[in-house]
């Protein structure tokens, strides 16, 4: 990890001395995992470390915030992230069929990275394009308008652009 | 003094001092309220709700540990819809509890068994889901079973607040939060000190040591064996309390006869190598004083202080004595000397050991103590697992006649004894010390400076017009404390005496579990156990470890003189850095 990701190491670094110059600087742990996220996608525990030792805080402490916010993610991201929104207007256009065709072509549940690190599936609250209902954000790009038969059909063709690489 | 303010209790007045909570005010005026996660030397958490009262003015009920009492409060304490209310609350932690009272560790000697009783929970109304964790058994000390986990937290704020190790902590949320290591590691991975004050404070079995008793039966059915056991000088103090006899009744004499009838071949007193430990210890300070060595020089009798200081200090380990426990020094005299006067083949020895400690079960699986590829001390019970095994077998521990250790390694001088209390071992270091290094008998041997239950106790002992500044720390967070107080000036002491549990070995995380009226940390009740060993000390007419006649003849048989090579080889280990590494935050400063 540490040559590979080195350049975010630094930046993390940075950011928490930063972070440290300011009243009650080890409050913003918070802000430091965030930051973590941003870089690396997850809370890799050998930077949970890092942060401990950084920030004189006990690993004990940084794992009962890690765990207790659901936005941190503890294992690495797959490499596509399906954001299927489970908001109101999602829900009544059927969701609930999407998620469920989803969970099945992957073979994992919410919350859940598929073994070749390809796909993600995580649970999101309305992503702004209720006229595009029922969604689903892949990345960073928004899916709308999606049937079960479309769904399939847009994994599958995930999964063929990969084997052409 | 503070100002007085009048409450009402239950619709009748009361004067109180300002500036308490509910229950404070109330535990004045004999109320006491039903409380399960409150204690009195740990921050107020409020997680429970047990203790909840009624506060004329007040929509809802009120926990009383943490809301203060006001001048013209009223206040109810048991009405029927609080002892509604109460009852349910402590029948929802049950419902998501294992019902297995009948085959716990703690069973009639659990605060939620006693909680529930007390309520009057005589049926369950509710059944929800329930929780499901894997048992922790990576520690060599203590077992972690978040099955039984009530979270009330007294574990975690113990080691954040007294202990400042932080080894576990809350994580997840709502229904899925457990008390866990960081990473959710194995316990016995973690930064732990194996200090066992969880167990301490812990109401339920969700932290209990790691239980060797059915093994240790084992072992005493096997006439192979010719079997050892030591007892360390706290256990005498404390193990009354097992068998309800009054806090601080010495049973020395009492413990060594049970020992005999649970089979033991040889019973032999950890204060003897706690004299042999002065010798060397109190040698090696000299040298270190006399020629320029490393100096602080720091105490290691502790096994939690020295998990710890690998831990935490990797920084220091050239100042700590590299002398062993007395526990491992009783051992391997145990399995060399004593071997060879009674011509026993060592691996036919079966050497126990008997602390107030559950670190001490660590320290015996380290792999530097172990002498030519054997194990030397083979197996450590807790004082709680003793009074478990004397009970099992049926030993009338309470009326049995005091019987005496054999020889010759169970003679002591009072030095020896004072190892179990806070400031003991460099009381009894000093008053060797001092006559080796002046050549005169010390008149006053008794040292004000190291006793008592200040968290960090310093002092000024004047040696042939040099003096030498002492320190001694008890509980972790006065040791974090104190280490830091080095880091920053290190010419400041000579000599630190370090234990890891608050009261010294006598508060230790293997003693009997706190009784109905005393709570762990009390400090009446460790002032007890203290006063117990150092009324043992005052009765004996040899009070200096180097006036112990077989220590003496130890020397003149086998080992020759302290710092032998033959000491070295036996009676001396080193140390070395442990990841993961510790990291130091909001230092427990302990009360008592």
């Amino acid at each position: 990890m540490q040559t590979i990701e080195a350049g975010k190491i630094e930046e993390l670094r940075e950011f928490i001395a930063t972070i440290l110059k300011s009243d009650y600087g080890d409050s913003n742990l918070i802000s430091v995992l965030h930051k973590t996220q941003e870089l690396f996608g997850y809370l890799p525990r050998e930077v949970m470390d890092e942060i401990a030792q950084r920030m004189s805080l006990p690993t004990a402490h940084i794992w009962g915030v890690a765990t207790f916010y659901h936005y941190f993610n503890l294992t690495a991201p797959g490499k596509y992230v399906i954001s299927i929104c489970l908001g109101t207007a999602c829900y009544v256009k059927g969701a609930a069929e999407i998620l469920t065709v989803i969970e099945q072509e992957l073979g994992i549940k919410v919350g859940e990275t598929t073994e070749d690190k390809l796909f993600s599936l995580q649970p999101a609250r309305c992503l702004g394009a209720c006229g595009l209902a029922p969604v689903v954000m892949i990345n960073d790009k928004i899916y709308g308008d999606l049937t079960t038969v479309k769904i399939k059909k847009l994994i599958m063709d995930f999964r063929k652009s990969e084997q052409h690489k | 003094m503070a100002e007085k303010i009048n409450i009402t209790i239950n619709d009748k007045p009361y004067k109180v001092d300002d500036g308490l909570t509910i229950m404070q005010a109330a535990d004045h005026c004999g109320y006491h309220i039903p409380r399960l996660c409150y204690h009195p030397e740990l921050s107020i958490e409020g997680a429970c709700r047990v203790c909840i009262v009624q506060v004329e003015g007040v929509k809802n009920f009120v926990a009383s540990c943490c809301y203060p009492a006001s001048d013209g409060m009223k206040v109810y304490t048991n009405t029927k819809e609080l002892r509604q209310a109460r009852r349910d609350i402590v029948e929802l932690l049950l419902d998501n509890h294992p019902e297995d009272c009948h085959t716990c560790e703690r069973d009639g000697n659990c605060e939620l068994q006693r909680l529930a009783y007390a309520m009057g929970i005589r049926k369950m109304h509710f059944s929800g889901e329930r929780k499901h964790y894997e048992i922790d058994i990576s520690s060599p000390s203590v077992v972690r079973d978040p099955e039984k986990c009530i979270l009330c937290g007294r574990c975690v704020r113990m080691c954040q607040e007294i202990q400042g190790i932080n080894a576990i902590g809350y994580a997840h949320r709502g229904f899925n939060t457990v008390v866990t290591p960081a990473y959710n590691m194995p316990f016995g991975e973690s930064v732990c000190s194996h200090c066992g004050q969880c167990i301490n404070v812990c109401p339920t079995a969700a932290f209990t040591e790691t239980n060797y008793t059915q093994e240790l039966f084992e072992k005493l059915n096997d006439k192979s064996f010719t079997t050892v056991v030591q007892i360390a000088p706290a256990v005498r103090a404390a193990i009354g309390e097992a068998f309800d006899l009054e806090l601080g009744r010495n049973m020395e004499h009492e413990t060594a006869a049970a020992l005999r009838r649970l089979g033991f071949d040889y019973v032999f007193d950890t204060q003897f190598s706690a004299d042999l430990t002065i010798m060397e210890e109190g040698s090696e300070f000299l040298e270190r004083f006399q020629s320029g060595g490393k100096l602080p020089m720091i105490t290691s009798c502790c096994p939690a202080w020295i998990n710890t200081l690998e831990i935490f200090y990797p920084d220091m380990l050239a100042n700590v004595s590299t002398c062993k426990s007395p526990m491992s020094m009783m051992s391997n005299i145990v399995k060399t000397f004593f071997a060879q006067k009674k011509k026993l083949d060592p691996e036919k020895i079966y050497s126990v050991a008997v602390m107030p400690c559950t670190a001490k079960k660590c320290e015996s699986v380290r792999p530097e103590h172990y002498i030519k590829g054997l194990r030397s001390t083979d197996i450590v019970i807790t004082t709680r697992e003793l009074a478990w095994m004397i009970k099992s077998a049926g030993i009338d521990f309470v009326n049995i006649k005091g019987e005496a250790f054999d020889k010759p390694l169970g003679m002591s001088s009072g030095a020896g004894t004072i190892f179990g209390v806070t400031g003991g071992v460099m009381e009894a270091a000093l008053r060797t010390a001092y006559e080796l290094y002046t050549g005169e008998t010390l008149i006053e041997i008794e040292l004000e400076e190291t006793r008592g239950f200040k968290g960090i106790k310093e002092g000024i002992i004047e040696i042939d017009g040099k003096h030498l500044n002492i320190a001694v720390a008890h509980g972790l967070g006065n040791a974090h404390r104190l280490m830091d107080e080095v880091r920053k000036d290190p010419g400041k002491y000579h000599f630190i005496e370090i234990m890891a549990c608050p009261g010294g070995c006598i508060g230790g995380g293997g003693q009997p579990y706190p009784c109905v009226n005393s709570e762990p940390l009390d400090e009446v009740c460790l002032g007890k156990r203290a006063e117990a060993l150092y009324g043992n000390d005052r009765k004996n007419t040899i009070r200096r470890s180097h006036e112990n006649p077989e220590i003496q003849r130890l020397y003149r048989e086998f080992l020759q003189k302290p710092l032998s090579e033959k000491s070295h080889e036996l009676l001396h280990t080193h140390y070395s850095p442990k990841e993961p590494k510790g990291i130091i935050h909001n230092q427990g400063v302990i009360k008592v």
